[in-house]
């Protein structure tokens, strides 16, 4: 493309994307369209992936595609290994994909559809992608380093221990509060329940069929199972219609969360591949499936949204979780914007697979833009609702009240209306005896997702089975992440314990096993079981925990990015992490500092610890109160944690920036590449 | 026409390679290459042997 033709054309995409934005930012009165959103995404992403992308590969990270990459010099066959870059896109991709993108765009959604919107978008371009993209080149220049050992080594022991820990406790407040979701999503539902119990003989059936019929055929026996899949979710109407057998798949909150942490202890601990690598590929299948399909209903259906762009919750009173705008929004949204989690994808297998430097930039930058495209989907999806059915899923029964007529007054005096026979009605288009008090994000995605199928794929009549396709797909997605979250984090525990006691990190000891699996199950059990007993629903007090320590890590990633970008000499493009970094300290620190001390009992821990206190006692009040000052702390101790390391980033790049520190980068040397004379 | 037949064909492929490294029907083939042999219950048995520790250690995102 000549030049006068690609300023003309960049010129266009700027002034529609420009126009999209102002859109979306000042349209009120009537609903806006979802293209809007679809718009200005696409613009802003091309804009910053041309351009922005572009000016960190060349004037900071100065990618040289003429370095050999740890997977052509240590190339193995297993883990290093030269992969074609789309290749490595697409599998980078799919490790990052998580629910993040999905539940917490959602539960923002309680703010409008404005700050979640503008927060994907920015924080994407300036925040997230350029986390990835700078931690994956890198850990490339550093044979595939981890995170935490590039912590260790270019921040001190400090740095790595406090990645350690943060990774450890991300782990652990992840999977309680994904359990919650999916307890939330299936407790009194026979036909989710039912369709996600058919899913362990279908995955049993795979794991034969791999094993003894047509080993290693992954790609074919997933799409059987999931054929097979849908097969359940169309018969498990019928199971909910019949009450004798919907009574074997009708299940308490407590009694789900009770089966959720056996499953994850003995995903962790029995040698059961026959069922979990099966049912891992099932769901990898469904969900690339479920994300490429929700993205052509969106373009198909173009939906209205009926979410205003800014609600009365903008002032902290919101009731699916409490907080004004900044900093609960960003807290909240977390991984469709930035994830502390991705650093640890991008110092993982991803960096084994680069071929050429020059291909991070697709890879790290380009596969976070396809995240926070995830994330715009789901904030449409919650959109798309009446906010008056949005607030009656999403509100605690603690909030707005048990019964259907009090919750639907509570919600219409919000100035959302809604009255009880239409959430009835809703709850039989799509199969459920209720829809009242479904916190956690999934059921309101469900319906989302449902409303925008049913008007494109299919009409109305199949509402409740696209419902039911949707709450299938979050709870196999997160039952996976359970599984696997688990054994990592076991992996990590037998790992730092084996420095204490030997046959502690032997992974093939089985007391060891037993041991370690318990410690982590116990761990993020407690969070589960805390979030199902808490009578403001769990995801109140959980979620913004996750947010925190998700964004406290992508803290430690960002000062491990700007502490080699100094060391490297061009400090004074350092504001480009920088930058990030400040406004996730920012966000990280007031969020932190109010959950732990705001006078308000539905935002701070201590106040509402204060208020069971001194309330009436009951059978359950000391572990309320007891649950909410170990909240309070576990967020003390990971912003004391991140503090430290903070500091300690600090101290370096003023002692380098002075001259009175020798700055020591610690690359692997320069190696030229085989593939110097290819295009690339 | 044959230009844009080129495209769709190379964007079928990489498709399907993506798949295939996705779910680790890729790893297989690379691993009966290292090992010289073929597919059967035996060498899949083996690859899953080898694999699942490498597999098992990947951290999974929220």
């Amino acid at each position: 493309m000549n030049k006068t033709l690609a300023i003309l054309v960049w010129g266009m995409i700027a002034v529609l994307g420009a126009m999209a934005l102002s859109t979306i930012a000042f349209h009120r009165g009537e609903p806006i369209n979802a293209l809007w959103l679809v718009v200005a995404a696409a613009c802003c992403y091309s804009l910053g992936f041309r351009f922005y992308s572009k000016f960190i590969a060349v004037k900071i990270l100065a990618l040289n595609g003429l370095r050999a990459t740890p997977a052509e010099r240590l190339e193995n066959g297993r883990d290093f290994l030269v992969t074609n870059k789309w290749v490595v896109f697409g599998h980078h991709f799919a490790a990052i994909a998580g629910p993040g993108p999905l539940v917490g765009p959602v539960l923002a959604a309680q703010f409008g559809y404005l700050p979640g919107t503008m927060w994907v978008l920015a924080g994407a371009v300036f925040a997230g992608c350029v986390q990835d993209f700078v931690i994956l080149l890198f850990s490339v220049r550093r044979d595939g380093m981890s995170l935490t050992e590039m912590a260790r080594e270019e921040t001190g022991r400090l740095g790595g221990f406090v990645a350690y820990v943060a990774v450890i406790a991300i782990l652990t407040i992840l999977l309680g509060v994904v359990a919650l979701i999916v307890v939330n999503a299936l407790k009194s539902s026979p036909w989710g329940t039912f369709t996600i119990a058919m899913t362990i003989p279908i995955a049993i059936l795979m794991g034969v069929y791999l094993r003894r019929i047509r080993p290693g055929k992954v790609l074919e026996i997933s799409a059987i199972g999931f054929v097979l899949v849908l097969a359940a979710i169309w018969g498990g109407q019928f199971v909910s219609q019949n009450p004798s057998l919907a009574r074997f798949f009708t299940f308490t909150a407590p009694t789900l969360a009770i089966l959720i942490m056996v499953y994850g202890f003995a995903a962790s601990a029995l040698p059961v591949w026959l069922l979990l690598a099966p049912r891992d590929y099932l769901s990898t299948f469904v969900k690339l499936g479920t994300i490429s399909l929700l993205a052509v209903g969106i373009v198909l259906f173009h939906p209205a949204l009926h979410m205003p762009a800014l609600t009365r919750f903008a002032d902290g009173t919101g009731p699916v979780f409490a907080g004004k705008i900044f900093p609960f929004a960003f807290i909240t949204i977390a991984c469709g914007a930035i994830s502390g989690f991705h650093a640890l994808i991008s110092s993982g297998t991803t960096p084994k697979m680069i071929a050429r430097e020059t291909e991070t930039r697709v890879v790290g930058y380009g596969a976070m833009m396809a995240e926070s495209a995830v994330a715009m989907m789901a904030i449409i999806a919650a959109c798309v609702m009446n906010p008056g059915v949005y607030f009656a899923i999403n509100s605690p029964a603690g909030v707005v009240g048990q019964a259907p007529v009090a919750a639907t007054a509570a919600i219409s005096n919000w100035g959302f209306p809604v009255s009880s026979s239409e959430m009835q009605s809703l709850a039989h288009a799509v199969g459920e005896q209720t829809l009242f008090n479904r916190t956690g994000g999934a059921p309101a995605f469900a319906v989302g997702m449902a409303h925008i199928f049913s008007h494109s794929l299919g009409g109305e009549r199949l509402m409740a089975l696209w419902y039911h396709f949707a709450i299938m797909f979050e709870a196999l997605f997160i039952l996976t992440i359970l599984d696997a979250g688990t054994r990592v984090a076991r992996f990590m525990i037998q790992d730092a314990l084996g420095h204490v006691y030997k046959p502690l990190g032997r992974t093939s000891w089985y007391p060891s096993i037993l041991a370690t699996s318990a410690l982590i199950v116990a761990a993020w059990g407690y969070f589960l079981w805390q979030g199902v007993k808490d009578p403001l629903g769990g995801i109140n007090s959980l979620w913004p925990l996750f947010g925190i320590s998700n964004q406290l890590l992508a803290t430690v990633a960002l000062c491990v990015a700007t502490t080699i970008i100094i060391k490297t000499h061009r400090g004074k493009y350092a504001v480009v992490t920088m930058v990030p970094l400040a406004w996730l300290v920012a966000v990280t620190f007031t969020a932190s500092w109010q959950k732990m001390f705001d006078p308000n009992p539905r935002l701070g821990f201590l106040a509402q610890a204060r208020v069971l206190a001194a309330g009436p006692a009951t059978s359950t009040t000391s572990r309320l109160i007891f649950n909410n000052r170990l909240d309070a702390l576990v967020t003390g101790a990971l912003v004391v944690l991140v503090t430290l390391i903070l500091v300690e980033s600090i101290r370096q790049w003023m002692g380098i920036l002075s001259g009175a520190k020798e700055a020591r980068v610690k690359e692997s040397p320069f190696v030229k590449t085989r593939f110097a004379g290819e295009q690339g | 026409m044959n230009r844009m037949q080129e495209m769709l064909g190379r964007f079928i492929a990489t498709m399907i390679a993506t798949l295939r490294e996705v779910f680790d029907e890729a790893a297989y083939a690379r691993f009966l290459d290292r090992a010289g042999t073929t597919p059967s219950r035996e060498s899949y048995a083996a690859f899953r042997r080898e694999f699942e520790e490498l597999k098992m250690r990947r951290p999974r995102c929220c």
